[in-house]
């Protein structure tokens, strides 16, 4: 099993060479920094400006970023305080925009770091602004993601739940979610 | 698609009725499984198709981060239970590219052989049940009279016949048997000349052209907000396919492979093959070009099994150990995308350094595929609604997951 040669130096210089000082010019303030030594390096962006930089991602001719292939949600969490003293993370949750482009068939991740809960009370949902408006694939993806992640998707013009029925309880991907009892007169256990 | 006032199917246009709501689901036997639609119609005429899902979630996400990543492996085949074999090389290769391993050339033929003939079965299945949504029902016998055989070669493979576990990190299970290249070999002999069969049956035959052409169309700049992918994607003319464009991880398993990724370009689709023409009520980006595409890439991948299996025979080596069950992952994360055989299929796996993953994100190629049906629903006739929910060849298995 050899290793894997490092074949993917073009995306990244092009990540680092162009993309990279193209938003920082664009956006100064919002750009948190990029990670490189990384297998998918990837540019970490403020929550309440996602919905401009991929705006901008999208509309501009350089980088026609026009598919949002996928978004991830991650609960860096770990419950158990025996593993907790292992785990190397500060709690927060993080959401991974996947972007790719049809004309240059190129690749790009954005990422944004959230608290787990907003003013660090529980039970209140973090808030990010939605995509929707710009890639219609985020209408689908963000309703998922506030049903099982529980993330609040400001701008989002019908979110509620996809996956769990209406009336359910809680986020199941939170790492701390427990499983109801029963549900409708459903055991569970 | 909307109506216009002098639409021949239309009597009258000033007559309306009182709008309905009609539920089709969740189990209609159109909706492939458990799909339910709320429409909204004007007596036959639909304004509106509110897609309703869940009913099939089993939160394979959370067990995905409750089990090893080979453990995991069962359950990526019954996300997508008619590709089971292309769901669990999503998966391994992920999880490959974050062990950041390969596995040798014999592994990637064998590979491409597998998941190529399990192509061909998935699509022959949604060729014979999109004929059933159409109210014909011999299509789906000749569909199945094929993809049986095709099952008969994974039994022999792995002793399953719908959920292989085949692919998996590192390789497969195991090497095929003795003589099952001869007996894959003797299925693609029966099987090309077959295809004619089908292109008859269906492709060319009025009544499905009638239903099927001009109806739910999607155009590629939707396709492309939508996220839809796969031969949605194509079907609309957008030339993009993972086994070309994808990541060096996943083409490198096709590199050395002649073939050709199916979609109109300028007007025409390749014209290597004695392909049926395109009739002229079809418009790119209908419900015909949708199922178009697919029977196309049907003989491609039949053409990629028979490259596969001359190159695996003519390789010396190993086709790859699977990793043990308790395998250590790295800390880090690795996003990988495959085509499946009904979109793009992506995996993300996030990992803490311990076997168990952090977080494993399964990005379904229907799951987008599905939203669309709002948009090209709309204005059109409650009769075309299975025709066009059939053409996006969904599987709920793999929205729901």
């Amino acid at each position: 099993m050899a290793e894997t040669e490092s074949s993917e130096q073009p995306e990244l210089s092009w990540l680092e060479g162009t993309v990279l000082p193209a938003l920082e010019k664009s956006f100064p303030e919002e750009i948190v920094g990029c990670t490189t030594e990384v297998l998918d390096p990837w540019i970490e962006v403020r929550p309440e400006s996602i919905a401009s930089v991929c705006r901008f991602l999208r509309d501009d001719p350089e980088f026609h970023m026009d598919m949002l292939t996928n978004i991830s949600a991650v609960d860096y969490f770990e419950p158990d305080p025996k593993k907790a003293k292992r785990f190397k993370y500060d709690p927060h949750l993080e959401l991974v925009y996947h972007l790719w482009s049809t004309h240059s068939k190129r690749r790009l991740i954005l990422k944004l770091m959230l608290p787990r809960w907003k003013n660090d009370q529980a039970g209140q949902l973090p808030e990010v602004p939605s995509v929707n408006s710009i890639w219609r694939t985020a209408d689908w993806h963000e309703r998922e993601i506030y049903d099982l992640m529980g993330i609040f998707f400001l701008g989002h013009p019908h979110l509620r739940r996809i996956l769990c029925p209406e009336d359910w309880v809680g986020h199941p991907l939170r790492k701390d979610y427990e499983m109801p009892l029963e549900y409708h007169g459903i055991r569970n256990r | 698609m909307t109506m216009q006032a002098d639409d021949p199917r239309l009597i009258e246009f000033d007559v309306r009725t009182d709008e309905m709501l009609v539920n089709m689901g969740p189990q209609h036997p159109s909706t492939h499984g458990v799909l339910r639609l709320v429409l909204r119609t004007d007596g036959e005429i639909v304004s509106e198709t509110t897609p309703h899902i869940g009913y099939l979630h089993r939160c394979a996400e959370k067990i995905g981060e409750n089990l090893t990543a080979r453990q995991f492996i069962p359950y990526t085949d019954r996300m997508d239970y008619l590709a089971g074999m292309n769901m669990n090389l999503g998966w391994s290769l992920a999880v490959e590219k974050l062990l950041q391993m390969e596995i040798p050339e014999k592994g990637r033929h064998l590979r491409v052989m597998i998941v190529e003939l399990n192509r061909i079965a998935s699509h022959l299945l949604g060729m014979g049940a999109y004929g059933l949504d159409l109210g014909t029902f011999s299509p789906f016998l000749y569909a199945f009279r094929e993809r049986e055989k095709i099952l008969d070669l994974f039994e022999a493979v792995c002793g399953a016949r719908l959920t292989y576990s085949y692919l998996t990190i590192g390789g497969a299970t195991h090497d095929l048997p003795p003589g099952w290249l001869q007996q894959c070999e003797a299925f693609l002999d029966q099987f090309e000349p077959n295809i004619e069969e089908y292109h008859t049956l269906l492709t060319t035959n009025q009544i499905f052209v009638k239903r099927t052409a001009g109806i739910g169309l999607l155009p590629a700049e939707m396709a492309i907000s939508y996220g839809c992918t796969g031969p949605v994607l194509r079907g609309s003319g957008v030339d993009c396919d993972l086994r070309r464009d994808g990541e060096p991880i996943y083409t490198r398993m096709y590199e050395g492979y002649d073939f050709e990724i199916i979609c109109e370009r300028d007007g025409h689709y390749p014209d290597d093959y004695d392909y049926p023409p395109v009739p002229k009520e079809a418009q790119l980006g209908d419900c015909w070009h949708r199922f178009y595409v697919r029977m196309l890439e049907v003989v491609q991948s039949v053409s990629l099994i028979r490259q596969a299996m001359d190159k695996y025979s003519q390789t010396a080596g190993d086709y790859g150990i699977p990793v043990r069950f308790n395998h250590k992952l790295p800390a880090g994360e690795a996003y990988l995308e495959t085509e499946s055989s009904r979109g793009w299929m992506g995996f993300h796996i996030v990992s803490d350094g311990t076997a168990v993953p952090l977080r494993a994100r399964a990005r379904s190629g229907c799951f987008s595929n599905l939203s669309v049906i709002g948009e090209i629903g709309h204005g059109c006739l409650i009769a075309d609604i299975p025709a066009i929910v059939g053409s996006l060849d969904l599987l709920m298995g793999e929205i729901d997951r």
